[in-house]
């Protein structure tokens, strides 16, 4: 195998696992408790910009010059989203289930918004450039330095994954599941459905900043356009097929729907001439549609469903099961 | 301020309360926030062009503009054809996708998120028959008259105008005073019990879903007449219409319509005193406002 083919694939499985971190967001506010989010573009857009604007060097007529280290950049970036998240749960979570996923639609074009029009904060449509890049030393060895990037996603999406497990499987995480399946018991239970919610969507909404963090330093460059409805629709493709409840399921859907993006495009590419290929990219977003109306219909429960969790204390039960378990402690 | 914001605002807004009522129907009654609406709308719109060229192909007469408007008889009669159509698609959509999970009963975000994959389908395939280059109706152009006041607007504009107001009194008596719009209030009510004194819930469901479509494609017409035909112009109109549904209250068709022109009067108010810009805002601004304040909305009753 070629070296370029390793770094391709390097390169291919950096940004898959980038839309990873924001599954595993999705994950947190979608399978285990079940918010609909539909504005996921523009948390991971906040991850992103706050995090360029703590970490870039010093721009004439736009705000920032803090070069902080990039680890506070990706901190920033994620407590940001969080707190956004947050006074968006805070408005609606209480309120019927939809306005919600309303709420986070208009979110998003609010961001998207902001990003374009604060000129002397985002960088209007030209966006941030020379974000910090990790392993920047190693840019020489295109081999070497995307080695170092997959290594360091990688350790960060194993990171998420075992906390979110450990949390999932935890009482708090029962409490949530026990929330979705039937509220009513759970509220006799003392437990309070909306303040639960709440940190479980603002704990997902981080996440998925922190995912546009990593993004934007990954690729060194961000702009209002990367921050678009289709990335939401794309995430939620990606953790419906996978098997939404399901953090392992998460990641693998990341990985697999970006594949099929990825040769679907190549594909495109290939097929149709240039003149042709806006057009039919329209059908590469057909499909992302079919996959979730079809996987709704067909195997709401994904590739992996949700596995069933009990106290630890019992032990997990490997089996597939629809109801979650019931009995919060 | 200029008093031709008030014009503006209120052509918008018509349009903006035409949409919402589809929305705020098929909400109400359907129990489900239908992200795919504003696909409907788009389709409406390419339906009726695509027809109405096919009409001026036909026979050439009927793309002579009809008195003061910009377009001939074949969009009017084109439009009646769409409104057809998309009611047909709404129904389709309902059947494979939406019915079945219906039966299934599954939970309201199910059915949101059906409807989001439906809407994305929907988009792309309408930007890959049509392209994503803007379309129009007509290519006349329009002066505008002068109503007094220093306030000006088009033929077109004042039609459009004049069929959504009548549109929101048909639609309002339909609900009010005829046996299907009694039954229709009760399934939003309560379709449990609805059913149980011999509503025939599935045909109420059928009927929402053609009068919403119906509505939609009215909607999606005035806006291609008006500015310009585009895959995302439903899209783009999303926000406000789910902001004026819940500002007017979900289920009020005069709420829906009341709302509309506050919130087409109120984006028109912000590109005349902060920037055009800014314009798309509003709605999201509206819709906190409306979520934090009073989130039954100006005239819906306080949610169960």
């Amino acid at each position: 195998m070629s070296v370029e083919l390793i770094a391709y694939g390097c390169f291919f499985l950096t940004v898959a696992l980038t839309y990873a971190i924001m599954c595993l967001g999705l994950n947190l506010q979608w399978g285990q408790t079940g918010l609909f989010n539909v504005g996921i573009a523009g948390f991971v857009a906040i991850g992103a910009y706050v995090s360029a604007i703590l970490t870039t060097p010093d721009t004439a007529g736009r705000l920032g010059g803090f070069g902080l280290p990039m680890a506070v950049g990706w901190l920033g970036g994620a407590l940001a989203a969080a707190l956004v998240s947050y006074l968006v749960g805070r408005l609606t979570i209480r309120l019927r289930a939809d306005y919600l996923a309303i709420a986070t639609f208009g979110i998003a074009a609010a961001v998207q918004l902001c990003a374009l029009n604060l000129e002397p904060i985002t960088g209007g449509p030209f966006g941030i450039g020379f974000i910090p890049r990790p392993f920047a030393a190693q840019a020489g060895n295109p081999l070497l330095f995307s080695l170092f990037n997959l290594a360091l996603l990688i350790t960060v999406v194993l990171l998420l994954y075992f906390a979110l497990e450990r949390l999932v499987r935890s009482p708090w995480g029962r409490v949530l599941r026990a929330i979705r399946e039937d509220e009513t018991a759970a509220l006799a239970l003392g437990k309070s459905a909306t303040r639960f919610r709440l940190q479980a969507f603002a704990i997902g909404g981080g996440i998925m900043g922190l995912a546009g963090a990593a993004q934007a330093h990954f690729i060194g460059f961000i702009a209002p356009e990367n921050y678009l409805p289709m990335l939401t629709f794309q995430v939620w493709a990606m953790l419906i097929v996978g098997g939404s409840g399901n953090n392992r399921g998460a990641i693998l859907g990341a990985v697999l729907v970006w594949g099929i993006w990825a040769v679907s495009a190549a594909l495109i590419a290939a097929v149709f001439d240039p003149g042709q290929q806006a057009r039919a990219a329209s059908l590469q977003i057909a499909l992302i549609g079919v996959a979730i109306c079809a996987v709704l219909l067909l195997r709401p429960q994904g590739i992996l469903g949700e596995m069933r969790t009990v106290s630890r204390h019992l032990g997990t039960l490997a089996k597939r099961t629809q109801p979650a378990e019931k009995r919060p402690e | 301020m200029n008093p031709q914001v008030l014009v503006d605002g209120l052509i918008a807004g018509a349009m903006y309360g035409l949409g919402a009522i589809g929305v705020t129907l098929t909400y109400s009654i359907l129990r489900f926030a239908n992200f795919a609406h504003s696909e409907l709308l788009t389709f409406g719109a390419y339906a009726a062009l695509a027809l109405s060229s096919a009409l001026g192909v036909l026979s050439a007469g009927l793309l002579a503009p009809i008195g003061p408007f910009s377009f001939g008889w074949s969009l009017p009669l084109a439009a009646i054809a769409a409104m057809a159509l998309t009611g047909l698609l709404a129904l389709a959509v309902d059947a494979v996708l939406f019915g079945r999970l219906r039966v299934r009963r599954s939970s309201i975000i199910v059915m949101v998120m059906a409807s989001f994959g439906a809407a994305l389908t929907l988009r792309s395939l309408l930007e890959f028959v049509f392209t994503s280059k803007p379309a129009y109706f007509t290519r006349e152009l329009q002066i505008a008259l002068p109503l007094g006041g220093g306030m000006r607007a088009t033929p077109d504009q004042l039609l459009a105008l004049a069929v959504a107001v009548l549109l929101v009194v048909a639609v309002h008596l339909l609900l009010t005073r005829t046996a299907i719009g009694r039954s229709m209030r009760a399934v939003s009510e309560n379709q449990a019990l609805a059913g149980v004194v011999g509503v025939d819930v599935r045909k109420v469901i059928r009927v929402v879903w053609l009068l919403g479509a119906a509505l939609a494609c009215v909607a999606g017409i005035m806006a291609g007449l008006l500015v310009q035909l585009r895959p995302y112009m439903g899209f783009d109109l999303l926000l406000p219409l789910f902001a004026a549904a819940i500002l007017g209250g979900i289920g009020s068709v005069p709420g829906a319509m009341l709302a509309g022109l506050i919130v087409g009067l109120a984006e028109a108010g912000t590109v005349q005193l902060i920037g055009a810009e800014w314009r798309t805002a509003v709605a999201f601004v509206i819709l906190v406002l409306v979520l934090l304040l009073r989130p039954q909305g100006l005239l819906g009753r306080p949610q169960a």
